[in-house]
């Protein structure tokens, strides 16, 4: 068993790609479902919608850099209404079963064969990160502390994203405290009572799921970035679910919930799956029990685990106020 | 406040109303809200067909009918939460048909609900500075500039402390909306929809599932409002509230309007007994009935006895 490996790994995932990716992701949603209590199950879209925004105008078009990231950023809020002027003025369920179709349309028409030359099929689009590393300050090398240790690409996108996370955190925090956010609690509420205070709720709700969307595109951004491609697999349905995962794990509603949520789910993944794997090849685990290839299953199943464990013994998350639950159960 | 004082507020009102026919759709001398041919239907049921109703400002009238007369529908058209299918209706001389809810409280018709709608995990005081309108931090942009909203946040909780003493609810302030009692959140209802500045405040079944005890004080904050120049109107089943309470009562049944009165008196009027217990109800017998159902046993009596003869 070679534990440091499995520690490096561990401490790699808490501050890596995919906690930004993923963190971001749960902020944009945590304004929607946590504060205004819009079921948005299409998440996954709103990143993939950026992602390829950038990409394809960079990739597909050569375009500039700057002008991909606009179109990202429109594309996204172009999603938003198509999704919202539609549902959001029926009861909140629909908007769940709308949004969740249109992510599997969105990623559908990314991957559809028709349209290969513009999204690049099932393989995705590469080489359209360039312009984003020549702006790299870190020279070549690694980064780090003893063995945890950075390459200068991954140490751009990370401060890139960490940035980005920060600064829809201080976003997030001005609004919720503002009459704004008071709004939108409200509605979570009881959209009818805020309409009898004289609120337009149609467009509060508009304004959080735009808001929202714009921050998960910036996690399509870095996702996309970081990984220096984009594919349309990877925004399925279930990135959206882990992107709830991780607003429940946390606590909804919070500031930092989204964050540290992140970090915990994917330092827990990386954890008992290196540990798993670990085991498995230096033959703690006996092969008779479990395979190598089979330890990524069961990381899920444990992950699972744990979470149903954390609702069952701590249902309001780790931020959240106890009193709120309390309210839900009279 | 709680005891039968009649005021100069509640002489004037009563003044008005005196010598009004009992008629539906009664004229009357300064009317804030006016109801023309209002129509809903679900399906083949029309649940509401009022056909002219005037509201006098400055008054506190009740809107009674038995269990399905439509009231609560009626309450829903007026104030924009259900479309009409067809009618018109003016609030201080402006068109309301077609109105967003919203667009219809800031004009200052402010409704409250049968089912208390209080936010749950809002604290009282946020439920309270949320009535309040043309807030600069409910602006996205703006929200983002605390500076910007600050001074009006303050006055705005200065208005909720006071209307919270008021209501007996400061003691609340920090709790959760969702740990009151269910009397205490028709209070935070309605002192909420007070933060709004209404000129005309609806309450539908204000009543309903609140304790004995915060009875009376509720009567005397309904009472307050129209002491403080607000018109009132409200759906109620309890009789000896409206009877309590009520300058005017019109009256509802499948739908339509069928009468309107003084409270002392509404409920002795034929139609409204009708309504309330069905036209074809046991009336106490007259005289000449009881002797003809009297004459027709005898006879059958006498046949009787013939056949066994």
């Amino acid at each position: 068993m070679d534990w440091n490996s499995i520690f490096v790994t561990t401490v790699k995932a808490s501050i890596g790609l995919e906690t930004v990716v993923y963190a971001l992701a749960a902020i944009g949603l945590n304004v929607q479902f946590g504060y205004a209590g819009l079921l948005n199950f299409g998440q996954a879209a709103f990143l993939g919608v950026a992602a390829y925004g950038l990409a394809v105008t960079v990739a597909t078009f050569q375009l500039p850099f700057w002008l991909g990231i606009v179109i990202g950023l429109a594309a996204t809020v172009v999603l938003a209404f198509l999704l919202g002027i539609p549902t959001l003025r029926l009861r909140a369920d629909y908007l769940a079963i709308v949004t969740i179709a249109a992510a599997e349309i969105v990623r559908l028409i990314f991957r559809a064969v028709k349209f290969k030359d513009v999204f690049g099929g099932s393989d995705g689009l590469q080489s359209f990160s360039g312009d984003f590393y020549a702006m790299n300050p870190y020279a070549p090398g690694s980064y780090g502390i003893g063995s945890i240790t950075f390459t200068e690409r991954t140490m751009w996108v990370l401060t890139v994203g960490w940035i980005l996370v920060a600064l829809s955190c201080a976003l997030v925090y001005l609004l919720m405290k503002s009459p704004w956010g008071r709004v939108l609690k409200a509605i979570r509420e009881d959209e009818d009572a805020v309409r009898s205070l004289g609120k337009n709720v149609f467009s509060y709700k508009m304004q959080a799921l735009v808001l929202g969307g714009i921050i998960g595109c910036l996690g399509g951004f870095v996702f996309a970035l970081g990984q220096a491609s984009v594919q349309p697999d990877l925004y399925g349905t279930e990135f959206t679910f882990y992107a709830y995962t991780i607003v429940i794990l946390g606590g909804a509603a919070r500031v930092f919930s989204p964050v540290v949520g992140a970090a915990i789910f994917w330092v827990l993944l990386v954890f008992i799956g290196n540990t798993l794997a670990e085991a498995v090849g230096s033959g703690v685990i006996p092969s008779s029990i479990m395979t190598v290839s089979q330890a990524g299953s069961v990381r899920f199943m444990l992950v699972g685990l744990g979470l149903m464990l954390l609702l069952i013994f701590r249902p309001q998350g780790i931020f959240g106020d106890k009193r709120e639950i309390a309210l839900d159960a009279r | 406040m709680h005891a039968d004082t009649t005021t100069a507020k509640k002489e004037a009102a009563l003044a008005v109303f005196a010598g009004l026919e009992t008629e539906p759709g009664v004229p009357k001398p300064d009317p804030i809200l006016v109801i023309d041919k209002v129509v809903r239907r679900f399906g083949g049921l029309t649940a509401v067909d009022v056909d002219h109703v005037e509201i006098q400002r400055g008054s506190i009238t009740a809107l009674i009918g038995p269990n399905g007369a439509g009231k609560t529908t009626f309450f829903n058209q007026l104030t924009g939460f259900d479309t009409a299918d067809a009618g018109s209706w003016t609030f201080n001389g402006k068109p309301m048909n077609g109105v967003p809810a919203h667009r219809v409280a800031r004009q200052g018709m402010v409704r409250t609900f049968q089912l208390t709608k209080a936010l749950s995990k809002l604290t009282v005081m946020e439920n309270m500075r949320l009535g309040a309108q043309n807030q600069r931090g409910e602006n996205f942009f703006r929200a983002l500039i605390p500076g910007s909203w600050r001074g009006q946040e303050d006055e705005i909780t200065e208005r909720a402390e006071e209307l919270l003493e008021r209501f007996k609810l400061a003691a609340k302030r920090d709790d959760f909306a969702g740990s009151l009692s269910g009397g205490q959140r028709k209070l935070l209802e309605m002192a909420r929809a007070l933060m709004v500045g209404p000129e005309l405040v609806m309450l539908d079944e204000p009543m309903a599932g609140v304790n004995p005890a915060l009875t009376q004080s509720l009567l005397g904050h309904v009472k307050n409002l129209r002491e403080e120049g607000m018109t009132v109107l409200f759906v109620e089943h309890d009789m000896d509230m409206v009877r309590d309470i009520s300058d005017w009562v019109i009256v509802m049944a499948q739908g339509a309007v069928i009468a309107e009165g003084p409270p002392d008196t509404i409920m002795s009027d034929q139609r409204v007994i009708d309504a309330y217990l069905g036209a074809h109800h046991d009336a106490p017998m007259s005289v000449e009935e009881a002797e003809e159902q009297l004459h027709e046993a005898e006879a059958e009596l006498e046949a009787e006895i013939e056949e066994k003869a």
